[in-house]
């Protein structure tokens, strides 16, 4: 709208943080590059939020950039989550793409109003005068004994709000693309992070071609069943996939790397092959976003599959900070492991499998 | 120069006051949808600060400003079709009375959330420092929202980082039925600036000379790079809330107080009186807003609804179950 936003591309690439192809990386690394080479790159990009300037960040996430760029460009805010948001609401409607961190999605409660009343509806309410480059970072899940309040997953509360993107990105390699495909795209995106990954280390070339930011992945191929999965649940279906792969049962692990679109014919494919399907998520069963992807699937695939669609999922409380008690309340390979032997009708094999209440109680085949 | 601007000023008011009148009978005949909300009796406020803005300016306003986009310069035509809901409206039809946006004049609408234009307002503030623009924001908010957190939250922003902005508070005494005496413990608007080392002032909103005045003495000092300043303009409504509200909770008597200070009989009287404007000129004024108002009406009822159900929610079409796909376009 305004001519404000001037991209000068290449221009101050002498800035930029060295990203030659490293083998190794964690993931707050990729998100740290992500952000370096936008602001380097594009002078419509700016980041808001609490303690991403001097302090860096509260996961390392902005390391640097505050000498690098400026108190402008990385601004340092006071605790007002639904302003500070807003803030990004209002500059991108002018021109900026700005990159707003929310400390912990938690906080993000406090500015739905700046991101479901007006980010995710302004280009549809001005008839497509407005656009809404807005990225909207959080960091969320079960960490470690962080308690009810600070181990939320609210994947559910943005997935129903038409305008929006939602991509829950878990490896480097993905943090760094879909980070960098989210301040490019012209829609408001919110990026929701794991605190247990990232610390992960992963394979990282910056120049690889990304796959489209909406893209799910197969993480393995197999034939039997497909375990559906994002952030931290993926790894824990790999490390199911690994322990059924010993009973004979071969398991494809998908990523969904976006949950707002769904790419939902790549499952499709998927269980035209392995006729099962099994959604992992570390939220709660009771309306999340497992549920949108079993159903979607299951009017998709109806005549594919051998069962329904199974669920394994969150325990139906606040999370507790006793850990044992934490551990209990989300997912592990065993629980994921033995859903897969029940929809298969096999009997327990390998490593005993404790059962949840809610697994008694949830999708029997 | 005075005489000219005594005549604009005349005419947007009669403009608004007659588009209102127009708008209430259209939403009683049916053609009008969803809630309503008038500005009879605010619209020295309006008038005022805007004819003092420039036009690279950008304004963020209430769910009660269609004489916000009047005065800016959005066509009454494309103000009363955005009301009837038609594709030739200022939002497509997508909008409505609550969601007026003309990107063209800088008009960033039309926010129906009480509090939202705070966050808007200082966001594009930011931008325009961070990029040294010579252009300010007027960010327009009734009384019922500074106890919202974003007032707060967003002032406070604002002060700190020195955005250009004016906040224009619309104090019409009354948060729907809530008069403001129980609903703020500090009434007097303008005070509030000082929690946030803020100028601010209050003017009377019944005169639209002294808010013109006002509003370019406080524009001075937010263009000069001194600040976000605070305008309290002190004014009344005379309708209810919206079309649903019959005003049962205010006095006969306190209604036709402020009924005698009507912003709008008292410039035409003055400029009689002062000779600023002759009784010819400002009969033909009338006559043309109203000719304008009519001319609105019917382009409004003539033109097609939109059709696109699926448009603009992305900015490409997208089906959230098949990305790759091009989303399909809803049936007519």
């Amino acid at each position: 709208m305004t001519g404000g936003r001037r991209r000068r591309e290449g221009e101050n690439l002498g800035l930029v943080a060295p990203a030659e192809p490293r083998p190794e990386l964690m993931v707050w690394e990729a998100l740290n590059i992500a952000l370096d080479r936008a602001l380097a790159r594009d002078e419509a990009v700016f980041i808001v939020g609490e303690d991403v300037g001097l302090y860096g960040g509260s996961y390392r996430v902005t390391q640097g950039l505050y000498a690098r760029y400026g108190e402008w460009r990385v601004r340092d805010t006071p605790i007002s989550e639904n302003s500070f948001t807003g803030l990004g609401v209002g500059a991108a409607l002018v021109g900026a793409r700005p990159v707003v961190e929310i400390m912990t999605v938690n906080f993000a409660l406090l500015a739905l109003d700046a991101i479901v009343n007006m980010a995710a509806k302004l280009r549809y309410m001005s008839g497509g005068q407005l656009a809404v480059p807005l990225v909207v970072r959080a960091p969320g899940g079960v960490a470690r004994q962080l308690a009810a309040q600070h181990s939320q997953r609210l994947e559910h509360m943005f997935l129903n709000v038409p305008g929006l993107r939602i991509v829950v990105p878990g490896t480097p390699q993905d943090a760094y693309w879909q980070l960098t495909q989210a301040i490019e795209a012209d829609d408001p995106v919110v990026v929701l992070e794991h605190e247990l990954l990232y610390f992960e280390k992963g394979s990282f070339d910056p120049d690889a071609p990304p796959p489209p930011m909406h893209a799910a992945a197969v993480r393995r191929p197999g034939r039997d069943v497909t375990l559906i999965a994002w952030h931290r649940m993926v790894k824990v279906c790999l490390e199911a996939a690994g322990a059924l792969a010993a009973e004979g049962i071969e398991a494809e692990v998908i990523d969904l790397r976006s949950l707002r679109p769904l790419d939902l014919p790549r499952l499709v494919d998927s269980v035209r092959r392995t006729h099962r399907a099994v959604v992992v998520e570390e939220d709660c069963r009771f309306a999340g976003a497992g549920a949108e992807v079993a159903a979607a699937l299951t009017e998709a695939a109806f005549f594919e599959l051998d069962g329904p669609v199974a669920r394994v999922a969150g325990e139906d409380v606040p999370t507790p900070y006793n850990a044992a008690l934490e551990a209990a309340s989300i997912p592990d390979a065993g629980r994921v492991a033995s859903a897969v032997r029940r929809l298969l009708g096999r009997a327990a094999g390998g490593p005993a499998a404790t059962q949840s209440p809610s697994e008694q109680t949830g999708a029997q085949p | 120069m005075r005489r000219d601007l005594i005549r604009q000023f005349l005419y947007d008011m009669l403009l608004a006051r007659l588009f209102e009148q127009a708008a209430a009978e259209q939403y009683l005949q049916g053609r009008i949808g969803g809630f309503l909300h008038l500005y009879p009796g605010e619209e020295a406020v309006a008038v005022g600060t805007l004819r003092a803005a420039d036009p690279g300016d950008y304004v963020v306003s209430t769910y009660r400003e269609h004489v916000h986009a009047l005065v800016r310069g959005t066509p009454p035509e494309a103000v009363m079709a955005e009301l009837f809901g038609k594709a030739t409206g200022c939002s497509r039809g997508y909008g409505g009375s609550m969601h007026l946006f003309d990107a063209e004049r800088r008009f960033l609408g039309g926010y129906a959330i009480v509090g939202e234009t705070f966050p808007v307002a200082i966001g594009v503030a930011y931008w325009l420092r961070l990029n040294e623009e010579p252009d300010v924001v007027l960010c327009y908010f009734g009384d019922g929202a500074v106890n919202q957190g974003t007032f707060h939250e967003s002032l406070n922003m604002a002060a700190l980082w020195k955005l250009p902005v004016l906040f224009v508070c619309e104090n019409n005494r009354y948060q729907i039925g809530t008069e403001i005496h129980r609903h703020s413990a500090v009434p007097e608007v303008w005070r509030r600036a000082c929690a946030y080392g803020m100028e601010g002032r209050r003017v009377d909103g019944m005169d639209v000379l002294a808010v013109h005045e006002a509003t370019r003495e406080a524009l001075r000092h937010v263009r000069e790079g001194k600040g976000p300043f605070l305008l309290e303009c002190e004014t009344y409504r005379f309708r209810g809330h919206s079309m649903a509200d019959s005003g049962a909770y205010r006095s006969a008597l306190e209604v036709a107080e402020l009924r005698a200070r009507d912003p709008l009989e008292g410039l035409r009287r003055r400029a009689l009186a002062e000779g600023w404007l002759g009784e010819g000129e400002v009969a033909e004024l009338e006559r043309r807003a109203r000719k304008a108002v009519q001319a609105a009406v019917r382009f409004a009822e003539q033109s097609p609804p939109p059709t696109e159900l699926h448009r603009d929610v992305y900015a490409q079409p997208l089906d959230v179950y098949a990305p790759e796909i091009p989303a399909r376009r809803a049936a007519p």
